[in-house]
């Protein structure tokens, strides 16, 4: 196996956030090309700030822990803050990743902001 | 926790009958066999024993048999030796897509060099149709490179057929065996194989030892120059203890080879129809029935196998999966691609490959964990809502 942490395999056998919102306020759904795997990301938005983030994974176990990583670290922020996550910050709180495994952190990251980014194309709609 | 070992493909544990008779060649027996006093005779004297074992195992003679330094080495030596001692004759070299890399990768290197390689497609069960050999087959080819079993599905190949055709066409035909000797009875001249590639890790003995098989009178250029060991093909002071532990397995698998196949058969058609009962949209890759009867490779549909892989291994029980994700390279496995299975379908795959130690109480465990591993990774994947 890969030489994980202990927070990553942690963090991956009991994952955090799982499942949909369903009136989600926006939802983010990014791919990986190099491996073709998944991640959609659900939010729902209050006051500016992340009341709720929801995850669903297609990939492997740095994808799934990262996922439900990136998940806990942006709840109940305000939305500026959650823009400014970046993978690396996700990897690193999870100790680290293996280099090969690095693009799966960004599919959380990309996650995150493409959920944001359609909160704020409805929201437009909606008042526009 | 006392460990599940179901990849008995990639490597298997060493007999213990094999580590004893190994045992006085890592100590006593330590000898130089090229040496000319007493004691280095016992030393030769064990590695033609072994040499006699093995080729009792498959059916040659003992002078057709040379101890390589594993399976890779022993296809590196048949398709790099056969094209530099025949590069005048011919430049063109014919394989299947679903080789070994040990057999893929010294392909590519030959094109490198020159050489001009067909990588023959395979059918959705991975099988090698006998007849694209003989309409491949040039004026220029010079050697045809098919495997035996497949060491991820377990499909086996219609190397017989085949033989006949490399025969009628006087091309020389290399059958990489590493998965098949041990399990199943071979015989090269039933065969019809010019040179055949074997491991003895794969059948209980020791790594870093294997065994060319070349047909007398077979002329064919040495990968490794300088003393005269194994009549001048392979040079090197003999790795004994793993040479007698090789011969070792082969003794015990030509005995009890038959056994081993009445055992690991049902536990694996039982882990085949459990799983397909309890877990809904699942994959048989291979074929049905003339593959390895100790394989089983399955793509779980909408999941990833890495993941799989490790929920499994924190219950104690080793597989192996041709995903993506966890092939390192990010390379889904290309035998899975070149059988079809699609790229998603690769990324759900599982291998679970079974050995003489295996018993009735690990199958039960993995058809008790698998589904509910199968059904949380299902519930996270975005795929399985909207199937
Ligand atoms: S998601 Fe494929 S390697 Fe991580």
């Amino acid at each position: 196996m890969l030489d994980y942490s202990e927070k990553v395999i942690e963090e991956f056998r009991n994952p955090k956030n799982m499942g949909e919102i369903k009136d989600a306020d926006g939802i983010g759904q990014v791919g990986n090309p190099t491996c073709g795997d998944m991640m959609w990301i659900y939010i729902k938005v209050r006051d500016g700030i992340l009341t709720d983030v929801k995850f669903k994974t297609f990939g492997c176990v740095a994808a799934i822990a990262t996922s439900s990583k990136v998940t806990q670290m942006v709840l109940n922020k305000p939305i500026d803050e959650a823009l400014k996550i970046t993978n690396k910050a996700v990897a690193e709180a999870l100790d680290g990743l293996p280099t090969v495994k690095m693009h799966c952190s960004l599919l959380a990251e990309e996650g995150i902001k493409a959920a944001i980014e359609d909160y704020f194309k409805k929201k437009d709609k909606k008042e526009g | 926790m006392r460990e599940i070992y179901l990849d008995y493909n990639a490597t298997t544990p060493i007999d213990p009958r094999v580590t004893e008779a190994m045992a006085p060649f890592l100590s006593d027996r330590f000898h130089n066999p090229s040496s000319l006093y007493q004691k280095s005779k016992i030393t030769k004297k064990a590695i033609e024993d072994s040499r006699e074992k093995l080729a009792t195992l498959i059916g040659a003679a003992p002078k057709e048999i040379i101890f390589t330094g594993g399976g890779s080495e022993s296809d590196n030596h048949a398709i790099k030796g056969i094209a530099f001692s025949l590069m005048k004759k011919g430049k063109h070299l014919i394989t299947s897509s679903i080789e070994h890399h040990a057999v893929l990768h010294t392909c590519k290197f030959l094109e490198k060099i020159g050489f001009d390689v067909t990588y023959l497609p395979v059918d959705r069960y991975g099988i090698v149709n006998p007849d694209s050999v003989r309409k491949t087959i040039r004026d220029d080819t010079i050697l045809v490179s098919i495997m035996y079993a497949n060491n991820e599905i377990g499909t086996m190949e219609p190397i017989k057929e085949i033989s006949e055709i490399t025969r009628e066409k006087g091309v020389i035909f290399h059958t990489d065996a590493v998965q098949a000797v041990g399990k199943i009875p071979i015989n090269v001249n039933d065969l019809g194989v010019d040179l055949l590639s074997l491991s003895a890790h794969k059948f209980y003995g020791p790594k870093g030892v294997g065994a060319l098989y070349i047909r007398k009178m077979l002329r064919i250029e040495s990968l490794l120059h300088g003393g005269m060991q194994e009549r001048g093909k392979r040079a090197g002071t003999e790795n004994i203890a793993g040479i007698v532990g090789a011969g070792k397995a082969a003794e015990i698998a030509m005995e009890e080879m038959g056994e081993e196949k009445d055992k690991i058969k049902p536990l694996r058609d039982k882990l085949e129809n459990e799983l397909i009962k309890r877990i809904p949209e699942i994959i048989i890759n291979g074929h049905p029935s003339n593959r390895l009867y100790n394989t089983l490779n399955i793509a779980i549909k909408y999941i990833e196998g890495e993941g799989m892989l490790t929920f499994l291994d924190f219950e104690g029980i080793s597989v192996s999966s041709g995903s993506a994700c966890a092939s390192g390279s990010l390379d889904p496995s290309h035998v899975l691609l070149a059988v079809g299975v699609p790229i998603e379908h690769a990324h759900g795959s599982l291998r679970f490959s079974l050995g003489k130690y295996n018993n009735y109480k690990d199958i039960d465990k993995v058809i008790e964990v698998l589904p509910p591993i199968v059904e949380k990774l299902r519930s996270i994947s975005p795929l399985w809502g909207k199937r």
